[in-house]
């Protein structure tokens, strides 16, 4: 046997199995989608966090002699806005950078408000039972029932639109799922033994749904996270998009493109761009929630 | 059988009520008075504020006023549009067709391509083609369609010149509403031309709301064949002598299909959130532009109208998708 073999063998000398982590790793490093999803999103969080630094102008700030200006490898742009300028001279660069901050917060809160909701109400109702299950599973199906952007535009329409009532609009829309998950997994985690004996040592309700349950019903609940953050940049654009959302002059990539809109005759730059950053990080969020699901669902595994 | 049928039915019935209540509260819950929004800046006298908030029954008590909703509801009676004064179910009905045929020719889209893509890429497992079919179908997954629409507009309506921007049919033709399917219509008026023009509105509307859908059944194929080709039977059929494209083409797909129509039926939801932004994108004469345009107007009963409306059309697919998967395998049937 040659060094090189030995090197590359995959099984671990020790007998002892790998950490959960390490072995999480090892198969989510060998999706190249997955971590080609993972590098996109790190360049965008990077952004986001450096937006001030990285932006050459201010998102905001207008330039009178510099209107609908194109881009600089297009005849009429220049290096001072390389993605050219918007209807009223502000830099497409500079608020394309400064969008990926609305987006990823956008993506986050949405998801960590329903999964913290979705969560509590799954544990409810899974430990609950009878009449308080049925209430709930059948508020969940009323809302599923509704087409989900028509429903966040109702929840927008009563709370007015802005950026934190669509973000709120689209963590219910998305609410749904994450008790219908949390139920499932909490139903059959109480009919296995081990919570019978935490049962039986006196471990109270509170500190056997949170402590004794909850962590063995994380996985699909991750995976579900991961792929909702690309919903939920992709709803609250659309929320953006009809006017519903962010309001301007924020530089949210869908709010921008609304008001691109008009100038679709004129200007490619002002609606293609933001467009491709949206599409581009949702796929991200999407592959990486693929890897996730691959490297964390057992029955996938071989 | 019938009885699998009735419990399916009874489970929807909650959830009907639950939608009207839904409706009904979260119309209610809207800051401002329709009247006064309807006004505008101009304002409106009290008295006659007073005689237009009785005309719609908005000065009786919550209770009451979803007591009398309901008993209209239950007589398919859905209130009139404060802006236009028709009846909101009227409306629906003039709109609803528009929206179908969207969809429907969407849906055709979604499946032409995405069945033969599909099975193709399970075929010919980890081939090139496989790679692409997945990648742009997860492209298409992760689509901003309003985008993708506007996207469309830039390169075939203004570059090329090849489709219109907006709208069902060129204002030049009147059309008789036989079916409300304009493509049927405009050849039954035997105008010349019409049907062309309908058709060429059509397309790119029906590319971008079967854009999403088209990239969940190429997936949904592509998984759902992999599967039955390492059935056992298969492997008979072709140690039978079976040529390959039978195998596939009867042996496998037929049941690869079970759960790619299960996931075609519950996308009903999906492919109406796509045809709201459709509709807004390409000024299409639906229900879903119809109703962002309430939600701007603040008309309520249109709003309220339209939301039970949708919401039952939605359960009512769902059922019936339900209720046939129960007939196709007898396993779903048995189990409850």
């Amino acid at each position: 046997m040659t060094e090189a073999t030995l090197e590359t063998g995959p099984v671990p000398a020790s007998g002892a199995p790998p950490h959960p982590i390490v072995e999480f790793w090892r198969y989510f490093r060998g999706n190249p989608g997955a971590v080609g999803g993972l590098v996109v999103i790190l360049a965008v969080l990077l952004l986001a966090v450096f937006a001030d630094v990285v932006a050459p102008h201010s998102p905001v700030v207008t330039d009178q002699n510099a209107f609908l200006k194109p881009p600089v490898w297009q005849e009429g742009g220049s290096w001072t806005y390389p993605l050219g300028t918007d209807a009223i001279g502000r830099d497409m660069l500079s608020r394309l950078i400064h969008g990926a901050r609305y987006s990823l917060v956008i993506g986050l809160a949405v998801v960590a408000i329903s999964v913290l909701l979705g969560v509590v109400l799954g544990l409810i109702a899974g430990f609950a039972g009878g009449i308080v299950e049925i209430a709930i599973m059948r508020l969940m199906d009323i809302v599923l029932t509704m087409p989900s952007l028509l429903l966040a535009i109702v929840i927008v329409a009563i709370l007015g639109p802005g950026l934190m009532n669509a973000m709120l609009a689209v963590a219910i829309v998305v609410l749904p799922h994450y008790v219908r998950l949390t139920r499932a997994a909490v139903l059959t985690e109480l009919a296995r033994p081990y919570v019978t004996a935490a049962r039986v040592a006196g471990a109270g309700t509170l500190r056997l749904m949170f402590r004794t349950v909850l962590p063995n019903c994380m996985a699909p609940l991750i995976v579900q996270a991961s792929l909702g953050i690309s919903t939920a940049i992709l709803d609250a654009a659309a929320l953006g998009f009809l006017g519903l959302g962010a309001q301007p002059p924020a530089p949210e990539w869908g709010t921008m493109l609304a008001d691109a809109r008009e100038f679709v005759l004129r200007a490619w730059w002002v609606v293609t761009l933001p467009g491709i950053m949206i599409l581009v990080t949702v796929l991200a969020f999407n592959l990486l929630g693929d890897g996730l699901r691959d490297a964390l669902d057992p029955k996938l595994k071989r | 059988m019938l009885r699998f049928v009735l419990t399916r039915v009874s489970l929807v019935v909650p959830t009907f009520i639950g939608v009207t209540l839904l409706a009904f509260v979260l119309i209610r819950l809207v800051p401002g008075d329709p009247i006064e929004t309807m006004a505008g800046e101009r304002g409106i006298d009290p008295e006659r504020h007073a005689r237009l908030l009785r005309e719609y029954g908005l000065d009786q008590p919550v209770l009451v006023q979803y007591g009398i909703y309901i008993g209209r509801v239950l007589r398919g009676d859905l209130g009139k549009s404060i802006v236009t004064s028709a009846p909101v179910i009227e409306e629906f009905a003039t709109l609803f067709p528009a929206t179908i045929e969207l969809a429907l020719c969407a849906v055709i889209f979604a499946l032409l391509l995405g069945l033969p893509a599909g099975v193709v890429a399970a075929v010919r497992r980890n081939s090139i083609f496989d790679h692409g079919v997945m990648t742009v179908s997860l492209a298409g997954y992760s689509m901003p369609i309003f985008w993708w629409g506007l996207l469309l507009i830039l390169l075939f309506s203004v570059k090329l010149g090849l489709t219109p921007v907006s709208g069902r049919i060129d204002l030049l033709y009147y059309i008789e509403p036989v079916t409300g399917f304009l493509l049927v219509d405009s050849l039954l008026s035997d105008q010349e031309g019409a049907f062309f023009s309908a058709l060429s509105h059509l397309v790119l509307p029906a590319i971008v709301l079967g854009t999403v859908p088209l990239a969940v059944i190429a997936r949904m194929t592509r998984s759902a064949m992999l599967e039955v080709l390492g059935e056992d039977y298969i492997r008979t059929a072709r140690a039978k002598g079976l040529s390959p494209l039978r195998v596939v083409g009867l042996h496998a797909l037929r049941n690869a299909l079970i759960p790619v129509v299960t996931v075609i039926g519950l996308q009903v939801g999906v492919l109406f959130t796509g045809a709201i932004l459709t509709e807004t994108i390409f000024s299409w004469p639906g229900v879903g532009k119809w109703l962002v345009e309430s939600i701007n107007r603040r008309d309520y009963p249109v709003l309220q109208g339209g939301i039970l409306l949708i919401g039952t059309v939605v359960m009512a697919v769902n059922l019936v998708v339900d209720v046939l998967y129960g007939v196709i395998n007898p396993r779903i049937r048995h189990t409850r």
